[in-house]
């Protein structure tokens, strides 16, 4: 695997294969000695170019304990905020020697243009890109989804048959695109919920049920409920119902939480607004697993980035 | 090119014996052993050697503790070849600190593979003392790397690939050796078994 781009590029052996290694990246993570020697001497670039403190430290994380030397680049403060554009930028990366890319960019798409341009002979990782997609953070939902459910006895299994609830602003995200295609490989059912003007057109051709109603979803009893974060810059567009409104029928409250069974896990991709899209009571019980993405975050990123960068020519 | 037949079932299962007999003698007992396999099929023979282990001590109550440990992140080929997949590393609950352990493998050729082996156990405990025990010594070491336990020290020619196959990972059993040029092949068939394992 030279890029790890989207999640809809992956078949289900692959995807897979991932989440394996991510299996044994974890168990890694769990002794005293955290630090493999697997790819010391290669170089990771995190290029974000928007801000994102979570996701470029759970790289950082995932490539210093691979041993690869990391260097981060924020965009902010930099040449690029003095107009430089994405090939000088990559091509200066290259001239340093990187041997992977992990771009976060507002646009979406730049990182397969990036792959695609022959400016830089990395691999590139998308940390995040536009309203596109977050494909490490759907492999560790994934992941997680899996370890939950199936423990130890997850190895080389898919998520068939398991029904996952997505709930909130679906046109924006790019958590839920890449959930959607990873989770629809995978073998599970989809189910979207959020205000009506917060689902994508052409949303009927996604493998997916979709609602508008969350209290309905919630009846249906499905094995995980994932609540996206609403980003508050966004309540001022016209797409968005008053805050008060929205978490009336779209957050998970604790009526809503109560409502479902017990078996029910509740997914966040963090950061969380507590009290408005996820009540503490619900992001604070044992059914959460918001602390467990965070970790798993590491090994799942520990494994796209073995994956994408430590093997030879094929 | 066809392959050849090295060892039969009842062969791999006296060699399995013989090699569980000689760690109890050479450790004086079952003592602080371990037993890790590496993967794929170093698990399945670890598992096997334990068992006989733990048959043979005769301790009561006493099981022999048994594992596997992943080499793959620690290899130094991995640069040179298409990406691998992981598998799993499970140390038992005791970890390794102070402990014998006993590195099963299936087939011993450059040695790599245990070198890595090493660097593995070190990032998880402190073992007294490592042992190696391998199905097959085929030779061609490219480290200063030697085997304590040997099934069957099988000289081979580069060329040539020797394959082990086990009931519990491939359904049936044997360890065959196929390729080479006619000469290596007659090489190897008059090259009769080496003493110790060190090439």
């Amino acid at each position: 695997m030279k890029h790890l781009l989207s999640t809809k590029e992956l078949d289900a052996a692959t995807a897979v294969g991932i989440l394996d290694v991510a299996d044994d990246m974890a168990a890694t993570q769990q002794r005293e000695v955290k630090k493999l020697p697997t790819l010391r001497g290669k170089t990771v670039v995190n290029l974000f170019f928007e801000d994102s403190t979570r996701t470029r430290i759970s790289f950082e994380a995932a490539a210093k304990r691979l041993s690869a030397d990391v260097i981060s680049f924020a965009a902010k403060g930099s040449s690029v905020s003095k107009g430089e554009s994405l090939q000088d930028t990559a091509q200066t990366l290259e001239a340093i020697g990187a041997d992977g890319i992990v771009l976060r960019h507002s646009s979406s798409g730049a990182p397969a243009v990036l792959a695609r341009s022959g400016w830089v002979s990395a691999s590139i990782v998308n940390a995040g890109d536009g309203t596109h997609e977050h494909p490490t953070q759907a492999l560790l939902d994934a992941f997680t989804l899996r370890r939950r459910l199936h423990g130890d006895a997850g190895r080389g299994r898919d998520l068939d048959g398991v029904s996952v609830l997505i709930v909130g602003d679906i046109l924006h995200s790019r958590v839920a695109r890449s959930n959607v295609w990873l989770l629809a490989t995978l073998g599970a059912h989809v189910t979207l919920v959020g205000p009506p003007t917060l689902l994508p057109h052409g949303i009927g051709d996604w493998p997916v049920t979709v609602g508008t109603d969350l209290d309905a979803g919630i009846a249906e009893g499905p094995d995980a409920v994932m609540m996206l974060r609403v980003q508050k810059e966004r309540m001022s567009d016209a797409f968005f119902p008053s805050a008060r409104e929205y978490a009336a029928g779209w957050g998970l409250n604790g009526a809503r939480f109560r409502a479902l069974p017990g078996r029910t896990l509740v997914m966040h991709p963090g950061p969380m607004n507590r009290g408005f899209e996820i009540a503490s009571e619900a992001a604070d019980s044992p059914q959460s697993t918001v602390r467990e993405q965070v970790a798993n975050g590491v090994a799942t990123r520990m494994a796209a980035l073995y994956l994408t960068l430590a093997g030879g020519a094929a | 090119m066809t392959a050849r037949a090295v060892l039969q079932q009842a062969d791999i299962s006296r060699a399995l014996t013989r090699i569980a007999h000689e760690i109890l003698e050479s450790n004086r007992g079952p003592e602080g052993l371990v037993v890790l396999g590496i993967p794929t099929r170093g698990v399945e023979l670890a598992d096997r050697v334990a068992g006989l282990l733990t048959e043979f001590a005769g301790v009561p109550a006493w099981s022999c503790p048994v594992g596997s440990l992943d080499v793959t992140m620690y290899r130094d080929d991995l640069g040179r070849n298409p990406v691998r997949g992981t598998a799993p590393t499970r140390i038992p609950d005791a970890g390794i600190d102070g402990a014998t352990v006993v590195l099963v493998d299936d087939v011993l050729y450059s040695g790599r593979t245990i070198r890595a082996a090493l660097d593995a156990l070190a990032d998880i405990g402190r073992p007294a003392a490592v042992r190696l025990a391998v199905l097959v010594d085929r030779g061609h070491r490219q480290l200063p790397i030697r085997p304590d336990f040997v099934g069957k020290n099988l000289p081979s020619a580069a060329s040539e690939r020797v394959n082990v196959r086990l009931a519990g990972t491939d359904g049936v059993e044997a360890v065959t050796i196929e390729g080479g040029t006619a000469d290596e092949a007659d090489a190897v068939s008059t090259g009769g078994p080496a003493e110790g394992g060190a090439a």
